[in-house]
């Protein structure tokens, strides 16, 4: 046994509201830069639809994760190493950007600088890739909530498969079409064939919590990752040539602090916490040969926090008191494992995610009482589970590789808490076959109601810092600060100006960053160079001054006409900001 | 043997190595986040399929005839009993096929650049001067290739061009024999050498990462927070106290 600690999360999907505040923030974070303008790390994808980038999902086009072969052994799905070294010079199977979507801006310069006319300027849609004038036709989220779920549903690879066996499993008529939000991030697998297909080994998985990196200064822009991933997380910047993913927000995770997807999410349905498991049986488990088999694989490899052989082996693997004890209160490995409600995404890609998620119970309280019933009984709740708005097949195909009774038990789970939990807050007398009809106790429902409903911030992020593990290793912060000219010349300045020369590493720029912000009287001032806010290091109090750029300063002799008189300056002076014209 | 010949192949080859060499050790140093492919196949790839491909093993095949002309004597392939008028043929067909292979795919790309919007927004100055380079490179070598043909035997490199390589590396340049080499030969190893003093300065260097590596490590790679190229050794006598560790390379 040789135990490994992983970061991991859980979505409760019943809570997602789709409201994307995850994609904005994570973006703004992360890829608001040239050259990943069409990267999202973390997006939110209607279910049915076709996702981001297009039909993913479907590894007999796009060749990603792993295959079990003949001889019962794990290799890539696109091909083994000679394989993969022979068609190095042109990926065959790498998505073009239409797969994601060609990002644009507006030319928003001609809504202002329009000369006067008799219509109304407009501003077009141009490519940010070639700067011409594009047609939008698909983005990120073309098909959110459903729109033009007839001609694009059909086309969601799950769809399609549920479609072969029954015709009536899916529809797309207003009355009779379902959704539910699924938002995603990098897996962050436990056996990630991203990391495998990397020719030059940049991609790696940090020994100390499991998240999946890219070495920027070791990629060399072969693109096998982006093949690799079967989620497609993984993304080619076509600026700089290097691939980038989700970072987990490492530089968060290694203060305590909760990724910026999780930390804004506003239905506060993500919860961060720790794995411990066994890395020497990985392979055994993602190479079981019934798929059906692999979301219990992937459940044994998770080991008990409390068992004292696990923290044995735990110690000697020297991870830190701190950790074992994050793991013991881990809100992700009591959701998974131990009450058995969230479930891993594909688990027949044989990648063994780590991102898990709860599965969404339709509104079904609601279609009961409708109908005559007691929407809030047990027998009647478990009763309608298979006839749900939202199939159960298709939930199986997406968290079971298809097995339909896992989603089942989940959801059973699910509706025996609330019928439970009703005669609590009733003040009933508790009726413990519930609980037990789905294999639980009655502290059990209570315990697993409390996390999932009314759990404070620090029980559904329960982040142990990096600094207590590596107490020992702490004098690196010390020598990581006496670079050329000293401390304090940190922020970006190499021998020819910004940006140039070998970047800080990112512990010194918090570091450095959090020390200002702490000893300093106010905010930073946006005139000094590198005093820039920095989003992931803003504690969200106040609204620091140099968080938005300063106002534009407008010259006294040239103060714009009033509200009342629009047509005025664009007929007097058309683009006259600039004194020097001399118009 | 007049100075220009003296400063042509007994100075600038030195000049070219020079640069090369210090040219790809700063590029390491100091650039390692540039050094990429900058691959453009998001944007498209119908025509890279085919151009690519085309381009990179015509290369290679081509690599594979300069290392056999270049570094193997005549008298090698004399004694294995290999005539001079086979060893001719084969090398021009071969020769021939893949420098035509190298030159189609190359067109193929440099087309596909031209009239791909996003690939061509996404092409430097550097890049520019790099294609220039290069096909004029390739060019001259199947000029030199095909003058060879056309004359019948006009010229054997093997006696003038291969000496005068292998010469350099003993630090004994045989100018003379370079000297009687026909101009095509002249031609393509000056534009050679200009080559490869840009090539450290663009991103052909990529090809000096070729990641061979990976037919022979673990699929999975575990990588530990601390050490790895992220951060820095401490420098020399700045080591922390009490540390028995070894500086990290």
């Amino acid at each position: 046994m040789r135990v490994m600690a992983q970061m991991g999360m859980v979505m409760n999907l019943d809570k997602c509201i789709g409201c994307h505040t995850c994609s904005v923030t994570c973006k703004q974070a992360w890829t608001n830069r040239s050259g990943v303008e069409y990267v999202w790390f973390n997006n939110v994808e209607t279910r049915p639809g076709q996702g981001y980038p297009r039909r993913y999902q479907d590894q007999e086009r796009w060749k990603g994760g792993w295959v079990r072969n003949r001889r019962g052994r794990l290799q890539l799905k696109a091909g083994g190493r000679w394989r993969k070294l022979m068609t190095i010079f042109a990926n065959p199977v790498l998505p073009n950007i239409r797969d994601y979507y060609e990002p644009w801006t507006y030319d928003y310069e001609m809504l202002t600088d329009a000369p006067l006319g008799d219509d109304f300027p407009v501003a077009r849609p141009k490519s940010l890739l070639s700067g011409e004038p594009i047609d939008i036709e698909w983005s990120a989220n073309w098909d959110d909530d459903l729109g033009g779920a007839p001609e694009h549903g059909p086309l969601d690879p799950i769809v399609e498969r549920l479609r072969k066996e029954s015709e009536e499993k899916v529809k797309f008529t207003f009355e009779q079409a379902f959704m539910f939000y699924l938002p995603r991030i990098c897996e962050h697998c436990l056996n990630p064939s991203c990391v495998a297909s990397c020719p030059s080994g940049a991609m790696y998985k940090r020994a100390e919590d499991g998240i999946v990196l890219v070495d920027q200064d070791r990629c060399r822009g072969w693109r096998m990752c982006v093949t690799g991933c079967p989620y497609k997380k993984v993304y080619f910047n076509h600026r700089t040539g290097k691939a980038e993913k989700c970072t987990f927000c490492y530089p968060r995770i290694e203060v305590g602090l909760p990724t910026v997807c999780a930390e804004t999410c506003v239905g506060r349905l993500r919860y961060i916490g720790l794995f411990l498991y066994d890395a020497d049986r990985v392979s055994e488990a993602a190479s079981v040969a019934d798929e059906h088999d692999l979301y219990e694989a992937q459940l044994d490899l998770l080991l008990d926090p409390d068992d004292p052989e696990v923290l044995a082996a735990a110690r000697r693997e020297g991870i830190a008191e701190d950790w074992l004890d994050a793991a013991r209160r881990s809100p992700v490995y009591r959701l998974a494992k131990q009450y058995r409600v969230a479930l891993p995404l594909h688990p027949e890609f044989r990648t063994m995610p780590m991102v898990w998620y709860i599965p969404p119970l339709s509104p079904v309280v609601d279609r009961l009482t409708e109908t005559g019933h007691d929407g809030e009984d047990a027998g009647n709740l478990f009763g309608a589970i298979d006839a749900l708005r939202i199939p159960v097949e298709y939930l199986a195909e997406l968290f079971t590789a298809g097995d339909p009774a896992p989603v089942r038990t989940v959801l059973q789970r699910l509706a025996a808490m609330r019928s439970y939990m009703r005669d609590v807050t009733l003040d009933r007398p508790r009726d413990e076959s519930i609980a037990t009809a789905v294999g639980m106790t009655g502290a059990e429902v209570v315990e697993m109601y409390r996390l999932l409903a009314i759990a404070k911030y620090d029980e559904r992020y329960v982040i142990p810092t990096a600094y207590e593990g590596e107490a020992h290793q702490l004098e690196e912060l010390g020598c990581s600060l006496d670079v050329d000219g000293g401390p304090g010349m940190v922020a970006g300045s190499g021998p020819f100006g910004e940006a140039s020369g070998r970047p800080a590493p990112v512990s010194v720029e918090t570091f450095h960053a959090l020390r200002d912000r702490q000893t300093s009287e106010s905010f930073a001032d946006p005139g000094t160079p590198g005093a820039r806010i920095n989003l992931l290091n803003w504690d969200g109090k106040g609204r620091p001054t140099g968080l938005f750029p300063p106002p534009h300063e407008v010259p006294p002799h040239e103060v714009p006409p009033g509200p009342g008189d629009i047509t005025g300056r664009s007929a007097a002076t058309p683009s006259s900001t600039d004194p020097e014209e001399g118009r | 043997m007049s100075t220009l010949d003296i400063l042509l192949w007994g100075v600038l080859p030195y000049v070219t190595i020079a640069v090369l060499v210090t040219g790809t050790i700063w590029r390491w140093r100091y650039d390692r986040f540039g050094w990429t492919t900058r691959s453009s196949e998001l944007h498209e790839s119908r025509l890279l399929r085919i151009g690519s491909p085309l381009f990179h093993f015509g290369l290679l095949v081509v690599i594979v005839g300069h290392v056999i002309g270049l570094l193997i004597p005549k008298s090698w392939t004399d004694g294995v009993g290999l005539s001079q008028q086979a060893y001719h043929v084969q090398a021009l067909l071969l020769g021939a096929l893949a420098g035509f292979c190298t030159l189609a795919g190359v067109a193929i790309l440099i087309y596909r650049r031209r009239t791909t919007g996003p690939v061509f927004a996404a092409t430097t100055r550097n890049d520019k001067l790099m294609y220039v380079v290069l096909v004029a490179a390739i060019v001259a070598g199947l000029v030199t290739t095909l003058l060879g043909a056309a004359g019948g035997e006009e010229h054997n490199y093997r006696l003038s061009v291969s000496p005068w390589f292998r010469s350099l590396f003993v630090l004994q340049p045989d100018i003379e024999a370079m000297s009687h080499a026909g101009t095509a030969f002249h031609l393509h190893t000056l534009v050679g050498m200009a080559l490869f003093a840009l090539w450290p300065f663009t991103r052909l260097v990529h090809a000096f990462t070729a990641p061979l590596g990976y037919l022979f490590r673990p699929y999975i790679v575990y990588r530990s927070r601390t050490g790895g190229s992220a951060t820095r050794a401490p420098r020399r006598g700045w080591e922390p106290t009490n540390s028995t560790r070894r500086p990290r390379q």
